[in-house]
Parts: structure tokens; sequence; C-alpha cells
């Protein structure tokens, strides 16, 4: 039974998802339980992701079947979750520039990949990366782009880490749309990571789970 | 005609459009320029491998100013792009201002679907960016497919243009037909009159923009630089998914709705193919840019691109060949795995233009189909010293000069940088593909 989850959400069956939740809730099963199998189905989605059998569209789709699932288990809920996780990551795309869809792809593959990922979406200045660093003590940051303004805002945000005196203590990592190893040099970050999965092996190497 | 033949028309008409020279060596640089380009986009070996300079919004950086300032100041904005025609040297295709908009008229149209300099983004970003979001709500689809022009005058609209909210009120046209009565009484409401009002000034500010484009580009046709676009198209799932829909959306409705999306794209197609018709004797370059969004490797599988990409793509694409108009397929990001599929088109009827893709496999697989078009990397040409990208250059040429049928360009356009890195690829053209 718990299997069927795990796998229906890894296939993407929207409606024996939802059925099968339902179920589980009204047979008075532990939510927390109905999370855990949720949890795995969306690390099979990102493994088939990663080895090409998924695109960004069933990415999007699990998103949204996870959420209503998350929603129909909530009022259930009587303690909070508690998830191991691998390390912190803040990732966030960059001054001057408002494209996410990347970003999310790296947010959503870091997350089902055991990350505790603090997403800061786009336009982000230079402090705000710095503020959220200090404040999550996150030893990894990932800094995204799109357009070619962006080069000259990533190179500033590495800057503005090391002023704050953060640089020795962390990884910076950059990548989206016109990103390469240019322009890693350029701005002086770690490393480029060319998609999202090259992203997670970036970050687990980082906090030495690989 | 057959579209081969009516192709061969317009590049003919473009040839010998009717310019005012300012002296004859301009006369024979343009008929130089044009002649290069178009035996590249026929798959056919010009003199040498044109180049395109990748400098969309670059001109303004050149000339000292910023994208900001010559959104607002229309002097500015001939001044810079002079600038960038008299000093940069000789290049075989010139770009006029006509993607830089009035920000005045963005801003009293309360435009809300981009951000430019100054107005959401900071005022030194050299770009105007789209805001993503679901313009059009997942239980829409009917009302776009029943009525296009409605569904954008009363729901799209006033909901990326402030200012088209009271529109909502007014009847819809098709509702007037006998002698018209009540069909005009909404018009005496103060707020729809507040909209017309600022529909004007909107007006007033494009034209001097649009003006300036003209002013500045009939100069350089004059001093023998032809530009290289006519205008620009959309792939119908990019319409869908870029601004109305968003990612996120049309991603969804790719599971949840299938049938609707499918409905929704041939009407926009229809739409799409009516838009991209040229007149008989129109003169201009006979190139129409589409540029390609999310049909990229990465974006969606093989089989989703097969499913929903491509098959209206293809027929605006082909609606424009059977015209004799030349669509330049601008694909984003990279098409790798997309070059099996697309080179089904008939040969010599586009020009693929690449940002990303591997050059040397594009070559193989569509060089004697297509022109190909790119990709010097935009990193490297903002990083990179001159040397370097005359040296990338020099791979390019090698790899995809041969025989014809390829135009050196960057892979996406650079709005900042060293003017010497765009110098060092005319250079590269210049010394490195002749034809003998």
């Amino acid at each position: 039974m718990a299997g069927d989850l795990v796998n229906l959400l890894a296939d993407l069956k929207e409606n024996e998802v939802m059925a099968l939740v339902k179920q589980r809730l009204d047979a008075g099963e532990d939510p927390i339980k109905i999370l855990d199998d949720s949890r795995k189905g969306m690390g099979i989605v990102g493994q088939r992701f990663a080895d090409g059998e998924y695109f960004l569209p069933e990415l999007v789709f699990s998103g949204e079947l996870l959420k209503q699932v998350t929603e129909m288990v909530k009022p259930h809920l009587t303690k909070a979750v508690e998830t191991k996780r691998l390390g912190k990551v803040v990732i966030g795309t960059v001054a001057g520039d408002i494209h996410d869809i990347g970003l999310n792809i790296v947010d959503f593959m870091l997350d089902v990949n055991g990350f505790e990922v603090y997403n800061l979406g786009v336009d982000v200045s230079a402090e705000a990366f710095v503020a959220k660093v200090k404040e999550t003590g996150a030893p990894i940051v990932g800094l995204s782009g799109f357009l070619t303004p962006a080069f000259d805002a990533m190179k500033e945000t590495v800057e503005a880490i090391e002023a704050a005196g953060l640089r020795s203590k962390m990884k910076i990592m950059i990548g989206g749309g016109q990103m390469d190893d240019e322009v890693r040099k350029y701005a002086k970050a770690d490393a480029y990571g060319k998609d999202a999965m090259a992203a997670v092996a970036l970050a687990k190497k980082w906090v030495g789970a690989s | 005609m057959a579209p081969d033949e009516k192709r061969e028309e317009r590049f003919k008409r473009w040839l010998s459009a009717d310019i005012k020279f300012s002296s004859p060596e301009a006369e024979k640089g343009y008929k130089d320029r044009v002649t290069r380009v178009t035996k590249a986009f026929q798959l056919k070996v010009p003199d040498r491998v044109p180049c395109f300079l990748p400098a969309a919004n670059f001109a303004a950086h050149f000339a000292g100013t910023n994208l900001h300032k010559v959104m607002y100041d229309v002097e500015e904005l001939k001044l810079a792009w002079r600038k960038f025609l008299h000093e940069i040297g000789d290049m075989d295709t010139y770009t006029p201002p006509f993607l830089i908009p009035s920000g005045k008229a963005l801003e009293v149209l309360d435009y809300k679907l981009y951000k430019w300099p100054g107005h959401g983004l900071p005022i030194k970003t050299s770009s105007y960016q789209c805001v993503e979001a679901e313009y059009m709500k997942a239980d829409e689809y009917d009302d776009l497919i029943r009525d296009p022009s409605n569904f954008w005058l009363r729901t799209y609209l006033p909901r990326v243009f402030g200012v088209f909210e009271p529109l909502r009120d007014i009847p819809p046209f098709t509702s007037i037909e006998e002698i018209a009565i009540g069909s005009f009484v909404s018009y005496a409401e103060p707020e729809v009159q507040t909209t017309f009002k600022a529909l004007v000034e909107a007006g007033r500010e494009s034209k001097k923009w649009s003006e300036a484009s003209s002013e500045v580009g009939n100069e350089a046709l004059e001093l023998g630089y032809p530009s290289v676009m006519a205008g620009l198209a959309k792939a119908p799932f990019d319409t869908l998914g870029d601004t109305l829909r968003g990612t996120q959306g049309i991603m969804m409705d790719m599971f949840q709705r299938p049938d609707k999306l499918h409905e929704a794209m041939e009407r926009i197609t229809a739409l799409a193919i009516e838009a991209t018709k040229r007149p008989e004797d129109f003169s201009g370059p006979p190139v129409v840019m589409m540029p390609l969004h999310k049909g990229a490797d990465g974006f969606m599988s093989g089989k989703q691109f097969e499913t929903f990409y491509w098959p209206t793509l293809k027929k605006v694409i082909m609606a424009m060949v059977d015209d004799g108009i030349m669509p330049m397929l601008f694909a984003e990001g990279s098409y790798n795995t997309r070059l099996e599929i697309v080179k089904e088109l008939p040969k010599g009827s586009v020009a693929w233009y690449f940002d990303q893709t591997d050059m040397v496999r594009a070559k193989e697989i569509l060089g004697d189909k297509a022109c190909i078009v790119g990709n010097v990397p935009t990193s490297l040409l903002l990083t990179g010293t001159p040397k370097e990208v005359k040296e990338h250059c020099r791979k390019l040429i090698e790899a995809c000069g041969k025989g014809g049928g390829y135009i050196l360009a960057g892979g996406a356009n650079i709005d900042e940088g060293n003017p010497d890195n765009l110098r060092a690829m005319m250079e590269a053209a210049k010394e490195y593909s002749v034809y003998k």
C-alpha cells in the first residue's frame, strides 16, 4: 500500500494519488507516513529528471501534486514534520534579473535530494544574500541569472559575501541562461553548474555527502 | 508562383529597393552586403561568410548612455544609434533601434508585463524583462477559443495594461450590428474616456520612437547598411506559455487539459499567420525573426516537443514560407535534441539562428537543408579579449563555413562590453572566411 503512493506520485497519476491519500487519511493513518511516502515519490521524480526521462513539465506537475497532497494532509497533522537534511543552501536570482524557471528547478532538485533550501526568489540584492547567509549559517550559496547583466551582479554578490567576511567559510556556485565557466571566473565563484543535477552534485560534494 | 520563386522575388526586391544612396560606394556596399547575406540564406556560396553583430541595445552603452535614458529621451536614442552607425566601422548589417520602446508610453499605459530600468529594475540595468505570471487562468481557455479578440480586450489587456481596466465594461464590438442606439453609451463614462486619452498619449509617444528608428534606419540604408529583420513572430506554444498562462501554467495544462491547450494553440496559429503576411511589393528584408523559448532542450522531452511545440510552430513557419518570407528561427538555449526533428522543413526555406547549440552537429544535420547562424558565446563577448573572440570566430568559420549557408553571429545579443570584441568578429569574417 505504502509503495503504491510512492509510485503513483512518481508516475504522476493525479486522480489515483488523491484518492489514495484520502483513503489513507480516512483509515486514520499517521499523516507523517503519507508525507514520507510523498517525499519518496518526489525523490523518484527527481531521479527520473536527472536521468533525462522526465523534463520540466513533469517537475512542475509533480510539484502541483505534492502541493495538493500536503493541503489534504495538513489539517490532520498534530506535530511539526521533522526531516533529516544534508545541509543548508541559499539560492536566488541576482539583482537586476527577474528570471526564475531555472532557479526553481534547482530549488526542486536540491530539495528532493535532501537539502534545506532557502530560495530568495528573483532580483535579489547582494545585501539580501549576505543577510540570509548570516541568518541561516548556510555554507553554500547558489547564484542564478539568465541575462548578461547578471554577470556583474554575480561578481558584486560574491564581493559582498567576501566583504562581510563570510567567503572563506563558504562555497558559491553559479548557473543559468548565459552563464558558463568564463562567467564563473569573472565573478570569482567556486563553480559553474550547467544544470540542476550539477547543482546537486556540487552541493553534495561540498557537504561531504557524495 | 511556387514558394521558392516567391522567396527569390522577395530577395530580388530587397536587393533593388528604392533607396537614395549617399554615394555610389554606398550603393555598391548595400548591394554587396545584401547579396552576401542572401546567398548565405539561400545555401549558396557568397564572397565570404557574412557577420551579424550581436548588438541589440549595445549602441546605448557604446555611446556612453544607457537603456533607461534612451527609453525616455528620443534625441539621446538617435544620438546613440548614429554614433554606433558611424563609428563602429564596416559591418554587414545594421539594426536600427526598433526594439527600444518609449518608457513614457509604457508608463502611461500602466504596463505590468515588463519591468525596465528605472521602472521595477535598477536604473543601470541594460535590458527590459518580462514578468511571467498567469495572465490567463486555467478556466479561461474557452473564452480565448470562442473569441480571441474579445478575450484580449476584456480579460488579457486589462491584466497587463492597467489603463485598459475600464474597457471591460464596453460592449463587445461584435454586438454592434443594427442602427447604433445604445452601442456607444459607455464611451460617455469618465473612466472609459480616461483610457482613450491615455491611449492617444501612448500613441503619440510611441510614434516618436518609431519615427526615430525609421530615421536612423534610413540613414543606415543610405550609407549602404541593410537591416536584416522585417519583424518578429512567435511559436504558438510560446505565446501561450510566455505571456498568457506562464511556464508553470502551460506545463500543468499539458497534463490536465491537453485538448484545450491544443485547441487554443490552433486558434493562436491562425492569428499568428495573419500577422506574418507581407504585401507582395514589400522591399525590406524578407526575413522574420522567430525567437523560440519553451521548446528548447531540457524544457520538454522530444515527444512533448513533437506533440505540443512543433506542429503549430511548423504551421506558422510554413505559412511564411508559402508567402516567400524566410523565418529566421532563433533557438534560444540549445536545440541539440531537436535537430533531427526540425530538419524536415523544405530545403533553403528557413535559417536557424543558434544560441548554444553544438554548431558542428548543426552543420552536419542541417547544413544541406538550412542556413545556420551563430554562435559566439555572450560570455566570451562580454568577458573575453578581442584576440580570444577572433580565435573563436575562426574555429566557427572552419566548422560551419564550408560550402556556404553559414552566417557568423553571437549566441545572443550583448548590451555592454568592449566594442573591439564586435570589431574582432568583423575582422574574423573578413580574414578567415573568404571563399575561393
